[in-house]
């Protein structure tokens, strides 16, 4: 359904040199940098995926996005959503994609929600059976009726954000590009907002594309996961076998009864050893768990013992560190 | 349709949000007019020579562009517009199915509209009232009032499509200040919004009816007061019709090419 085969994009930036010198320099002589955002990314999703899309600052997360929302051209690559062109088929195109970016509104600042969401009904070009099925579902689903008579610069970041993720979806599209959707939001809020990407997606068959700095984000929707960094996919798959193929570590919290020797066990490392509790690293690959426990319980008389994966932030982090990103 | 409908009624509603300002504009507006007609006035009365247009006619004609000033100013301006390309939300605009450049025209119109539908009124119905020379005359046939209502909207139709340029042209430059400046101040002096062109000498009267400006507020005021017949008015009308479809035809060429262009920045 989504398919991009070589997207590259540069931006031109101007750049002077700091100071007088520098601007008088620069009113005879423009100089640009040139930044390659994408450097021909290639990918292909399927109706009804759910992809979450990570990467740094600066990656080209956000200029995929627009480029497959169709406000911006590349300069190479072939890109075919649903049949056609996103750039070129502009205006029949976009019906069939709704948007939302975290840090942008398409809401009538001075005027309540409802006027804005009717006004969608008229550029989409609605029928009332098909606006009042799709705007009573978003009510429900992100429970909007307690402020739809409110003026948009009233509500709070997360009512305002609801809003926007219905006004994203109103028209009934079939793409959703989610751009940082759950930015700035609280912890609850945010917790409404997934669920209701997976409602919609479970539902309405809706393909949902997310960018998110918030790993916890793509735990709760994602099962397959794209990495960008400095304009290059870097990783495509899902987020187990990311996971498998690069935890290759756990860590093991051990509370035991008083001990004063050295615990001293093959093929782990000691991160922090005290009377009551000592906490151990060990490399899956070396050394299997079972062995590690089995060990420990023969040294130490043990009251409790918690072993945890790395947390999916660390991965990425040093996935961000191999690549050099 | 519908949607350019619908955000005619959204803008409507928004206008009549902004109660403290259409009474503040038609406090200054006819208080402008008032001193205009007095410079005027007295211009008249020390003048040796006998003016293109009398001073009734000028009254009429000085009342209509107070009344009608959000419809023909350029630089009454949407700063919503503004703000949503210098800050990239114009990205949403570009995410709907229509084409950017008339929902933008469109967005104008029924700013331009709503603002005048607030603020005509009043300002007309008193200047009604007014003893002479102050007196705004109504026109005595129909054919007359019926030529300056068409000639009016397609004044507007031409003043929007001069505008738009302004919105094309931050595309680029980012910052409105320059391009409403110097279409301010150069569109309104040739639309005879400083001077009234009959008032004008020859020459460059000559001139400016060479320009779509005058087409906006001049062409329709002018015939309500009847210092043009109606054999000119439709002949103005046509040219009217002439320069609203070049100048939508080369705007919506600038603008799909600065669309094309177009980077919205960060995330």
């Amino acid at each position: 359904m989504i398919e991009l085969e070589g997207i590259s994009k540069t931006y031109r930036i101007p750049v002077r040199s700091k100071g007088v010198g520098g601007a008088i320099k620069a009113l005879f002589k423009r100089e640009y940098e040139v930044v390659q955002a994408l450097k021909g990314i290639s990918f292909k999703i399927n109706p009804g995926e759910i992809v979450g899309y990570i990467g740094p600052n600066g990656a080209g997360k956000s200029t995929t996005i627009k480029i497959m929302s169709g406000i911006l051209v590349p300069d190479d690559g072939k890109c075919q959503i649903g049949g056609q062109v996103p750039w070129q088929d502009r205006k029949a195109y976009v019906g069939k994609i709704g948007v939302v970016f975290g840090q942008r509104s398409q809401l009538w600042w001075d005027v309540p929600v409802m006027d804005s969401f009717e006004l969608l009904k008229e550029i989409y070009d609605m029928t009332n059976a098909q606006y009042e099925r799709s705007f009573n579902e978003l009510c429900d689903a992100l429970e909007l009726r307690s402020f739809l008579d409110h003026p948009v610069r009233q509500l709070s970041l997360g009512q305002r954000m609801r809003c926007e993720i219905a006004a994203a979806l109103l028209h009934e599209p079939e793409i959703l590009f989610l751009d940082e959707p759950t930015i700035g939001l609280d912890a609850v809020s945010k917790i409404a907002v997934r669920q209701f990407i997976r409602h919609i997606n479970a539902k309405r068959g809706v393909t949902v594309i997310l960018t998110t700095h918030d790993m916890s984000d793509i735990e709760a929707l994602a099962s397959r996961i794209m990495m960008i960094g400095k304009g290059e996919i870097l990783y495509d798959g899902s987020l187990e076998s990311l996971k498998r193929t690069y935890i290759k570590s756990k860590t093991i919290t051990v509370d035991h009864h008083d001990y004063k020797g050295e615990v001293q066990i093959e093929g782990v490392t000691l991160i922090s050893q005290g009377r009551e509790r000592t906490i151990l690293k060990v490399d899956t690959s070396e050394r299997s768990i079972a062995h590690v426990v089995s060990d420990l319980t023969d040294q130490l008389s043990l009251k409790d013992v918690t072993i945890e994966n790395e947390a999916i932030e660390d991965i990425v982090i040093r996935l961000y560190q191999d690549h050099q990103i | 349709m519908r949607a350019y409908i619908a955000l005619f009624r959204m803008r409507l509603m928004l206008e009549m949000q902004y109660r403290a300002a259409a009474l503040a504009g038609v406090m200054t507006q006819f208080f402008w007019g008032m001193i205009n007609i007095m410079i005027f006035e007295a211009f008249y009365r020390s003048s040796v020579f006998r003016p293109a247009m009398t001073m009734a006619e000028l009254t009429t004609y000085i009342w209509l562009q107070q009344a009608f000033l959000v419809l023909i100013m350029l630089w009454i301006r949407d700063n919503t517009l503004f703000e949503m390309i210098r800050s990239g939300n114009v990205a949403y605009e570009l995410l709907r199915p229509v084409e950017t450049y008339y929902f933008w025209y469109f967005k104008l119109l029924a700013h331009r509209m709503s603002g005048a539908l607030m603020r005509c009124l009043p300002i007309l119905l008193v200047a009604l009232l007014l003893p002479k020379p102050y007196r705004f005359v109504i026109p005595s046939d129909m054919l007359t009032f019926a030529l300056f209502v068409v000639t009016l909207t397609l004044g507007v139709a031409i003043t929007v499509a001069i505008s738009m340029f302004i919105y094309i042209s931050v595309f680029v430059t980012l910052s409105p200040r320059g391009s409403v400046l110097i279409f301010a101040v150069i569109g309104e002096f040739f639309a005879g919004l400083v001077i009234p062109i009959p008032l004008m000498p020859e020459w460059l009267r000559n001139f400016v009816y060479l320009l779509p400006f005058r087409y906006t507020g001049d062409l329709p005021f002018r015939i309500f007061t009847g210092n043009i017949g109606h054999a000119e008015a439709f002949q103005g009308l046509l040219m009217q019709c002439f320069w609203m479809i070049s100048l939508i035809a080369v705007g919506r060429f600038l603008m799909n090419r600065v669309l094309n262009q177009l980077v919205v920045q960060g995330g």
